[in-house]
């Protein structure tokens, strides 16, 4: 008998059609040899087989990391909303906030207050900073300008990064710790519950916030029309800045729950940014709930796809969702089209 | 006027000496991973070459000559390795040091071979030293020189039946995965769960998943320093309790110290270890850490070697002439006492590969504790 990485192929057509047989029974879809490399190994080299346990637990932890996802995805829609800003440099806006941390924890700062020190300097620098340094000088000259504008600012602060902290990754504490707990078969990490019900919170209480204050309504009324918002009297200006710092708050958070797992490093905002990207698109752009849906979509598909296909395939599971949706679904699972003049 | 002409005599005159020092002095190329994936790797092995050349050179540089170097980032990518070796032979070095990354010295070989000048690498993957390159020369254990240590450890010591492998799909995990495969078949063992997993993979959890669905009696991981870090991690938060066992890059120092408690309990074999129970490598160790304020790993050894290896082979041939060197260094044996950069005796077999003393080592507490030192495979 001969072997694939990963994957049983039998070479006689007798053995083939046992192998099918056999397989089709348990797992329709698995039956395919991943790469062609082979070599003699025994037999008993098959893929074992995933129970409903595993795969309770494959849905917990990809809920988990789809929520971290669903909180940058997040920020990415309410600046679009609000201020017409696609931030092609949030992956770098959850780096640096990380980097604040460990610097702080580096100075003697338990891990809280490092998170309270990253979380002004987040307000100020990439909130507010950001906006009156980049977005507001920016905005007049359309959304490719802000587009081209945010790369390079995602460039150049993976390089600052890199210059003054080296290219080398840094471990970060866990905020719940590293235990684990067994329940019912299933092993689940504080660190994933404590994401999953931190995520949950902010998400939460974003949209209580926008639906149920003032404040809230009034920012949503400058995202759908900037001049009746300011006919009627909202100061637009602040609701903008608003959007900003919560976009602030928004991604020092996500560095706080997804670091420890990352790692701190200076391109660790490259997946993060991109799998937020997918997911605010697969949810739909012009509306925060679709960030949520599309997060967690993203992160437990990824978790199927890597347990029950191949882990080598794992990080396409975002690219081939992103691809399905905006061809069938443009504005997004629960995106709403939007007529703009040309 | 008088002023200015002495001024100018003592500018020709420093220029001239200069100019002499310069023509003296001995050039080499350091081309390692500054950047990319293998950072950790390449910066230990850097800082280990500059540590050893600050020394030689406070002690009077090799056959009197000072020893410049240039260093250049690969990015960790073959292709630009290629070009910083191009670059380095048009500069006109005597060796090069680096790439430390398997993939990459694959590739920037074929032009050091070239141009005849001796390139030392860290990288691990066997067909390194298979392409008949007499120029090429390793700094640690080719990977089928040290998985039939782990093959015995995993069969004998902790009589396994099964094993789940995890490894990296690069030429260095591929490698080292095609060797224990051959090694554990031949003692009879089991390979429950063969896992792949890519370079700069971030989430291991699918990949644990399915080791600890395998039911195997232990798992062999066998992936770069950050990719350890990140799946010793994941092994801690799914609860794996079976034996982990490695080479050399699972209990490598960055690796402890970014998996911090996971590392806990890890063992396996390495090449070299700074707590290797060894007067040498210990007062490496100090020396390292004062200098560059973290612990070497066996990258920061591996430079380090490199470094004193060269002194001793240009020693030995007394040359700088890039075929002489590789003519010193082929089946050829050098002792630690003779040269104590060395640090552990050493010997070259004619295609480059390396032999010497290695070690069992286990992870307790966050630090490396030696359980055994292996003697060298073929003693001569």
């Amino acid at each position: 008998m001969h072997v694939v990485i990963g994957v049983v192929c039998p070479l006689s057509s007798h053995a083939r059609h046992h192998h099918f047989i056999e397989n089709w029974r348990l797992r329709p879809r698995r039956l395919r040899c991943i790469r062609g490399t082979r070599f003699n190994a025994p037999a008993q080299r098959r893929q074992p087989r995933l129970s409903m346990t595993d795969a309770i637990q494959l849905l917990i932890s990809g809920v988990a990391t789809g929520a971290i996802y669903a909180m940058a995805a997040l920020g990415f829609t309410l600046l679009w909303q609000a201020a017409g800003t696609i931030n092609f440099a949030q992956g770098e806006f959850v780096m640096l906030p990380a980097f604040a941390m460990l610097i702080a924890i580096g100075l003697g700062a338990p891990l809280w207050l490092a998170f309270f020190i990253a979380l002004i300097a987040s307000i100020a620098i990439l909130g507010l900073g950001f906006k009156k340094v980049v977005v507001d000088p920016m905005r007049t000259h359309g959304v490719i300008a802000l587009v081209v504008a945010t790369l390079g600012l995602s460039i150049g602060l993976k390089s600052l990064v890199k210059a003054a902290y080296s290219a080398e990754p840094h471990p970060f504490p866990y905020l719940f710790g590293e235990e684990i707990v067994r329940i019912a078969g299933v092993t689940v990490s504080y660190s994933d519950i404590g994401a999953l019900v931190v995520a949950a919170l902010m998400v939460i209480g974003l949209q209580l916030f926008l639906n149920r204050t003032i404040t809230g309504r009034a920012m949503q009324a400058v995202a759908q029309n900037t001049f009746a918002a300011e006919a009627l009297g909202i100061n637009v200006a602040r609701m903008i800045a608003y959007t900003f710092v919560i976009n602030a708050i928004l991604v020092t958070v996500t560095a706080l729950l997804i670091t420890p797992a990352y790692l701190a490093k200076f391109d660790m905002g490259d997946n993060i940014g991109l799998k937020a990207f997918f997911a605010a698109i697969i949810g739909g752009f012009n509306n925060p709930r679709g960030a949520l849906l599309g997060g967690v979509l993203v992160g437990v598909l990824e978790n199927f796809a890597g347990a029950y296909v191949s882990p080598s395939y794992k990080d396409g599971v975002a690219l081939v969702l992103f691809l399905t949706v905006i061809l069938i679904k443009p504005d997004g699972l629960l995106g709403t089209p939007q007529e703009r003049k040309v | 006027m008088k002023k200015s002409f002495t001024r100018l005599a003592a500018l020709s005159a420093a220029a001239l000496v200069s100019t002499a020092t310069m023509a003296q002095a001995i050039k080499v190329a350091q081309i390692v991973e500054l950047s990319g994936g293998g950072t950790t790797a390449g910066t230990m092995y850097r800082n280990g070459v500059k540590l050893a050349l600050a020394e030689i050179n406070a002690a009077g540089g090799i056959m009197g000559r000072q020893v410049a170097i240039s260093e250049m980032d690969t990015q960790s990518q073959p292709a630009i390795a290629k070009a910083m070796t191009m670059k380095a032979i048009d500069e006109g070095v005597t060796a090069i040091f680096g790439p430390v990354f398997s993939g990459s010295i694959l590739v920037s070989q074929a032009d050091s071979q070239k141009a005849g000048i001796p390139n030392f690498t860290g990288g691990e993957a066997s067909n390194v030293t298979a392409q008949g390159n007499p120029f090429i020369f390793r700094s640690s254990f080719n990977q089928s020189m040290g998985m039939p240590k782990v093959a015995n450890y995993l069969a004998n010591d902790l009589k396994a039946k099964s094993v789940a492998v995890i490894f990296i799909n690069n030429d260095f995990g591929k490698g080292g995965r095609d060797a224990i495969l051959k090694e554990l078949g031949a003692r009879g063992v089991k390979v429950a769960a063969d896992i792949s997993t890519d370079p700069g993979q971030i989430d291991f959890s699918s990949a644990v998943l399915r080791a600890k669905q395998a039911n195997a009696d232990a798992l062999f991981a066998y992936l770069n320093e950050e990719e350890s870090a990140r799946l010793l991690r994941e092994l801690r938060k799914q609860g794996y309790d079976k034996p982990l066992v490695g080479e050399t890059t699972l209990m490598g120092a960055k690796v402890i110290e970014l998996a911090g408690a996971a590392a806990n309990g890890v063992r396996g074999h390495v090449g070299l270890t700074v707590d290797a129970p060894t007067a040498s490598i210990r007062e490496f160790a100090g020396k390292f850490e004062k200098e560059y304020k973290s612990k070497s790993d066996h990258n920061g050894l591996k430079g380090y070697f490199s470094a004193y290896m060269l002194k001793a082979a240009i020693e030995k041939a007394k040359s700088t002439e890039g075929k002489a060197i590789a003519a010193a260094m082929k089946n050829s044996c050098f002792t630690a006492k003779q040269h104590p950069g060395l640090l552990l005796d050493v010997c070259y077999d004619d295609k480059g590969d390396i032999d010497r003393e290695s070690f069992l080592v286990e992870v307790k507490s966050g630090k490396q504790e030696v359980v055994a030192t292996l003697p060298m495979l073929n003693k001569r």
